[in-house]
């Protein structure tokens, strides 16, 4: 996903690199007229009430991603306070009441070992949201630091990274991640390492894009010519103009980092046991899919929920921030 | 036009021996020899050393990498540890499986995305849209293990329609490839339709109305012709996807294909297994969006006559 992104924001900006700028009206133009306008979201970045502005706009267009920040937050919570929220101990085994139906006593039943599924459940929203959010954070920083340069300094320098880039675009994420947990072994933190590092090349792909476009901008050349330092136009003066652009990808990246976790630990190459990682939830409770769905169901759905969140308050955001990053 | 297909192709090669120099890397940067953890802890070493040099893992890493290179250009990808047969055979043997399993998905996704976009595009802001679009939302949303469970329990399992697992029939290959390309689905339908609003505010749609047509003439005369340019091309970037989802999906249905191959080289810590499979599902992406590239350029006649 993150690889069409890149790519049309990359042509689109290409277009306006090469001189042939749209003007930007505010709506959606025709497809093949439409030129990313970063500076026009990033010039008013200085004065906080366009932020407020654009705030409102979502507020008042998009209740759903509204809804669904207030979804994320309350999950955060939780996460946060798990042992306060969490009516059992994630851990805790009670081989008596193995296998249960959902019940008063247990809303969700409980699982081969007796364990409270809802409680698990709460646990495991720490592990999905932690691995959601800063592996995403990490990756995109490294991401961010090499479009700045390679936008920015070009030649070789732009040649070398854009290449590496390409080669990691061009493994499916989830068989890349795969490979470095070959390597490290399973576990958590070695997930945590694993999305850290193989998810930069989209952002450096976007940030590089418009760093072209920016760096040709008057703004640019006024503090070139006062003699401020390269690092300072890149970090002071280029990327708080795509700091709308990464909002956005951040927001949609964390979906898809939630969903590599998840899908690792399913294969059994993520997440150990005990761990409460849905992942790891789904694929035990996938043994007893026919007697006790709910099992494997309930934390699929745990998973759906979060990514939902995240897509749809990602959605709303590139409606009101960016609109030109392309859907998809 | 020629000389730009010979430049796309130029620049995939750089990549695809950047994709095999990485893998080769990655997994050889693995703590404990190789041998070692295949045969365990307490085996003569002079054994150990044996089938090192008989493996040719007794050589240094670049001479290993110009040999996996050289062999793998003639097909060879090496000897798995454990099965103890040509990789090569054994990624042969499952291939069709995947093959048949993402063409049959593709064919749902297409099917589902397509005509939900078209739909959701001219119910715009209308409430099949708004139901579309959330559909496909969900549909993005869902881990595939998921939809591949909740398929499997409701239609196997419960209505008994089709076979839980397996491969071998084309009834175990339905819900197999329902699960894999629903994902795809949504976004199919999310950018079908987006395009297609886009391209109905063009001149020539205004055209194309003021001069009488009907508006399902407009649509798929017009608009449509347009509008799926772009979905033809992340069609092909999904073939990246799909066969991540592959992997899930075949570990629910039991589907003997690739992305076995690949989860059980990491169980048995299979090395030559496990590199052979990303090696081959790389380098199928990176020819998959080649040719997208290439479809591109013979689709839209801007880049077909310009330049």
């Amino acid at each position: 996903m993150t690889d069409e992104k890149a790519r049309l924001t990359e042509e689109n900006a290409k277009g306006k690199a090469d001189g042939n700028a749209g003007t930007y009206t505010g709506e959606r133009e025709t497809a093949k007229g439409r030129q990313p306008q970063p500076e026009e979201a990033g010039a008013q970045l200085g004065e906080s009430d366009t932020w407020t502005d654009k705030m409102q706009t979502l507020m008042r267009q998009n209740k759903l991603a509204v809804f669904s920040a207030v979804m994320i937050l309350l999950m955060i919570l939780v996460a946060v306070f798990a042992p306060l929220v969490a009516p059992y101990d994630h851990l805790a085994q009670s081989l008596p009441d193995r296998l249960q139906d959902p019940s008063a006593a247990h809303w969700l039943g409980t699982d081969e070992l007796g364990r409270d599924v809802l409680s698990r459940i709460i646990f495991g929203a720490r592990i999905s949201l932690t691995i959601g959010l800063l592996p995403t954070l990490i990756s995109m920083s490294i991401g961010t630091v090499l479009g700045l340069c390679a936008g920015f300094y070009g030649g070789k320098t732009d040649f070398i990274i854009m290449r590496l880039a390409d080669v990691m675009l061009a493994f499916p994420s989830l068989l890349l991640a795969m490979v470095v947990m070959y390597t490290m072994g399973g576990g958590l933190i070695n997930i945590f390492i694993a999305l850290s590092l193989v998810n930069w090349a989209g952002t450096a792909r976007i940030v590089r894009s418009q760093t072209l476009s920016l760096k040709e901008k008057e703004f640019v050349e006024a503090a070139r010519s006062i003699g401020v330092k390269k690092w300072t136009i890149m970090f002071r003066h280029i990327l708080p103009n795509c700091l709308p652009s990464l909002i956005v990808l951040f927001t949609l990246n964390i979906p898809s980092a939630i969903l590599s976790e998840a899908s690792l630990s399913f294969l059994g190459i993520g997440a150990q046991p005990p761990s409460a990682s849905w992942g790891l939830m789904v694929v035990r409770g996938k043994k007893y899919l026919f007697s006790e769905p709910w099992l494997s169901i309930a934390p699929s759905v745990a998973i759906m929920i979060v990514v939902l969140a995240f897509n749809f308050l990602g959605d709303g955001l590139r409606d009101v921030l960016d609109p030109y990053l392309k859907e998809q | 036009m020629l000389s730009r297909i010979l430049k796309r192709i130029a620049i995939s090669i750089p990549v695809l021996v950047g994709v095999v120099l990485a893998i080769f890397i990655m997994l050889r940067i693995v703590p404990g020899d190789p041998v070692t953890t295949m045969l365990g802890e307490h085996v003569n070493p002079a054994v150990i050393e044996k089938i090192s040099r008989e493996m040719g893992l007794d050589q240094p890493l670049h001479i290993q990498f110009i040999k996996y290179v050289a062999n793998a250009l003639q097909g060879d990808f090496g000897t798995s540890y454990r099965l103890n047969r040509n990789v090569t055979q054994i990624i042969l043997d499952a291939f069709p499986n995947t093959v048949k399993l993402s063409l049959l998905a593709a064919a749902v996704a297409w099917l589902i995305g397509i005509v939900a976009g078209i739909v959701a595009a001219i119910q715009q802001n209308k409430l099949l849209d708004r139901l579309f679009m959330g559909g496909a939302l969900m549909g993005v949303s869902m881990p595939v293990f998921m939809t591949a469970l909740v398929l499997q329990y409701v239609f196997a399992f419960k209505l008994k329609w089709f076979p839980v697992s397996g491969f071998d029939s084309w009834q175990a290959m339905v819900l197999p490839a329902i699960a894999l390309g629903w994902n795809s689905a949504g976004s199919i339908a999310r950018m079908t339709r987006s395009n297609l609003v886009e391209v109905m505010q063009n001149d020539f749609i205004r055209t194309a109305r003021a001069k009488g047509l009907r508006e399902n003439g407009v649509i798929v005369g017009h608009a449509l012709k347009n509008a799926m340019l772009p979905v033809v091309t992340m069609m092909a970037l999904q073939l990246s996807s799909m066969l991540s989802g592959a992997v899930l999906t075949e570990s629910v249905f039991g589907v003997p294909g690739i992305g076995r191959l690949a989860v059980n080289g990491i169980e048995t810590r299979d090395m030559p297994l496990l590199q052979g499979t990303v090696v081959f599902t790389t380098i199928l992406i990176i020819l998959g969006n080649l040719i997208a590239d290439l479809l591109y350029n013979v689709l839209d006649p801007r880049i077909r006559e310009g330049a």
